[in-house]
């Protein structure tokens, strides 16, 4: 069953075998050119594999948007060590929920994207880190290795051409940090997921202090298509730098709320009408978070753009994780704050100080704002203590709070402004935020 | 501490999956399929992981607390999980979570005095698309309105089985 009707403006790249019958077995699988392009690579040489992602303009899809081919060719050829694939599939950033789909309805196509890896880098052995809240997801792929291992695309001799592939899953127990690589690196050798200093990068020293490819599900997912059908290909379906398709999971204010996959830069104002049917109750679109709730938000004027990674930058926010949250003109800009800033303390490691203490107190003054118990000089204060966040923090999780917060309070600062003075919330006067 | 068969062959396989030095690894696996069937993580598990990982209890108990979905108290037999994270927020997930703690009189984390029902209010749980949603132990729901979540926690205290109740279904098979 798929959970929203697709839309026509939709690239089915990805997502091609969603809403066929029994679209997670390998028999469907096979019968939709399932391996072949692990057949293809099998007769690559490394570079080979590596030029064609790089050809394809392919950028991590996890939210940083590194190039996949570069991150792969960092990997040492030569290591004493044994070498790794890691999947990403920890999907947490608020707003996302892509990676489920791409799991749920087509596993095979991730693991082939897997054991092309294994190939581009000479490893053998993967392991998929999946958030533990995603249990079905872990018996789905758990059954989808079985299969591929009895049908030899797994195992001791890969297709029978003497390559050795092993692949497992492996739970997450409920952390957002352990999204971030090095934190899920620390998680999945059985620890608190505290993110380590870089460099050394998982590439070089990741999994047990081994040579490491650590991509997200949607990253792996793409690599078939591309070795099957070619870089070129893949890069002519997004903008220049910009490669191929990505999945927008579009959520809030709309008609027609859901995950499309769309070719990269496709347009924000036309994915909110035409994909998303437009605005509900047809209010006006006060805001937009473009990539997941780490992104700054876009103002209703700024969402005439393309959606690539180069374009949301340029803009002063950013791609992301493909989370397109859309508020309407009811929306209490202070709330929305609120709630990302009570997201981001709770999920705080504690590791560093200014992330620790600056999510914490930034919660308490935004509740304190919110109930309208907030003072003009709490604006600027708000502002300062996310700014002296930015780049003082070992992992992302502290910038990712701060630059939301930043733009909510430069671009709305006059709701700000209507908060003060003990009235109760202009925007909002029927729901309360709780207090868990 | 004995398990049954089911998490014993389970524990194997896991264990299997690692490099023979690098057990630790099973370890959050390990913990959070044996709380399921144990109810938590309580000192004799935490004993009994460290022990078969190879790591003292004190490391196991570093670990768990680390976790949300890890637990030292029991939690009920459904685990009421709702999301009030921003894309649930601006579809009426806070009020969803309001009506769930009002209707059953307990708050964040707490248990109904019967062992049947617990409540959360957890964060994003990958469904900002069908929100505003609700997990109950490992099943989603999705586009859950307020007659549907009413329905849901009514048959649940009532006695009966998720299945059991026609009107809100889970969307994972």
């Amino acid at each position: 069953m798929l959970y929203n009707q697709p839309n026509p403006l939709e690239v089915r790249i990805l997502s091609r075998r969603f809403g066929l019958p029994n679209s997670h077995t390998i028999e469907t699988y096979l019968a939709t050119d399932g391996y072949k392009a692990l057949e293809k690579a099998m007769g690559m040489t490394q570079d080979e594999i590596i030029n064609e992602v790089k050809a394809s303009g392919l950028r991590g899809r996890g939210g940083a948007g590194f190039p996949t081919g570069m991150k792969w060719s960092f990997v040492p050829r030569q290591s004493p060590k044994p070498k790794y694939i890691m999947v990403n599939a920890d999907e947490s950033e608020p707003g996302t929920c892509k990676d489920r789909l791409l799991i749920e309805y087509d596993p095979h196509q991730m693991i082939e994207g897997i054991l092309i890896a294994g190939l581009a880098v000479g490893a053998e052995q993967g392991y998929i880190y999946i958030r533990g809240e995603y249990r079905y997801l872990i018996d789905i792929v758990d059954r989808a290795i079985d299969e591929a291992c009895a049908r030899g695309f797994l195992g001791d001799n890969v297709m029978g051409r003497g390559k050795k592939f092993h692949l497992a899953t492996h739970s997450g127990a409920g952390a957002y940090e352990c999204g971030e690589e090095s934190a899920l690196l620390e998680s999945f050798e059985g620890k608190r997921g505290v993110p380590r200093i870089r460099p050394p990068f998982p590439a070089v020293a990741g999994a047990y202090q081994s040579p490491t490819v650590l991509n997200n599900v949607e990253t792996f997912c793409s690599v078939p298509p591309i070795i099957l059908q070619g870089g070129a290909y893949f890069a002519g379906l997004g903008t220049p730098k910009n490669g191929g398709t990505r999945f927008f999971c579009l959520s809030g204010h709309i008609n027609k709320p859901g995950v499309y996959e769309l070719p990269m830069g496709f347009n924000l104002m036309r994915m909110i009408n035409e994909v998303g049917g437009g605005m509900r109750n047809g209010k006006k679109l006060k805001a937009v978070i473009p990539g997941g709730s780490s992104c700054p938000v876009l103002k209703a004027d700024e969402c005439d753009l393309a959606m690539d990674f180069d374009t949301l930058a340029k803009a002063n926010s950013m791609l992301g994780s493909g989370g397109v949250v859309v508020m309407d003109e009811d929306t209490c800009m202070v709330k929305a704050a609120l709630r990302i800033m009570r997201f981001y303390a709770h999920e705080s490691c504690g590791w560093c100080i200014p992330c620790r203490e600056g999510t914490t107190w930034l919660r308490k003054l935004l509740t304190r704002f919110h109930e309208g118990q907030g003072t003009r000089s709490d604006i600027i204060l708000i502002g300062d203590l996310a700014r002296n966040m930015l780049g003082r923090t070992f992992c992302p999780l502290g910038d990712a709070a701060a630059l939301p917060t930043i733009s909510i309070v430069e671009k709305f600062t006059d709701e700000f402004e209507a908060h003060l003075n003990g009235e109760p919330c202009p925007y909002d006067k029927t729901s309360r935020l709780v207090t868990a | 501490m004995t398990f049954s068969p089911e998490l014993e062959a389970r524990f194997e396989k896991f264990l299997a999956k690692y490099p023979a030095d690098r057990k630790r690894s099973a370890m959050i696996p390990m913990l959070i399929y044996a709380q399921d069937e144990v109810g938590a993580c309580t000192d004799e598990l935490v004993n009994e992981i460290a022990r078969r990982v190879g790591v003292t209890p004190l490391e196991v108990s570093e670990v768990l607390t680390y976790y949300s979905m890890l637990h030292r108290k029991p939690q009920g037999k459904y685990h009421v999980q709702i999301c009030t994270n921003i894309s649930c927020l601006l579809v009426g997930g806070a009020e969803l979570w309001e009506q769930a703690s009002h209707k059953l009189g307990i708050g964040h984390k707490q248990v109904t005095a019967d062992g049947r029902i617990s409540l959360e209010e957890v964060e994003c749980i990958g469904a900002c698309s069908w929100a505003p949603a609700v997990q109950v132990n490992y099943d989603f729901y999705h586009d859950v309105t307020a007659d549907q979540l009413d329905k849901l926690i009514s048959g649940l205290a009532a006695g009966k089985a998720p299945e059991e109740i026609t009107a809100v279904k889970k969307v994972n098979e």
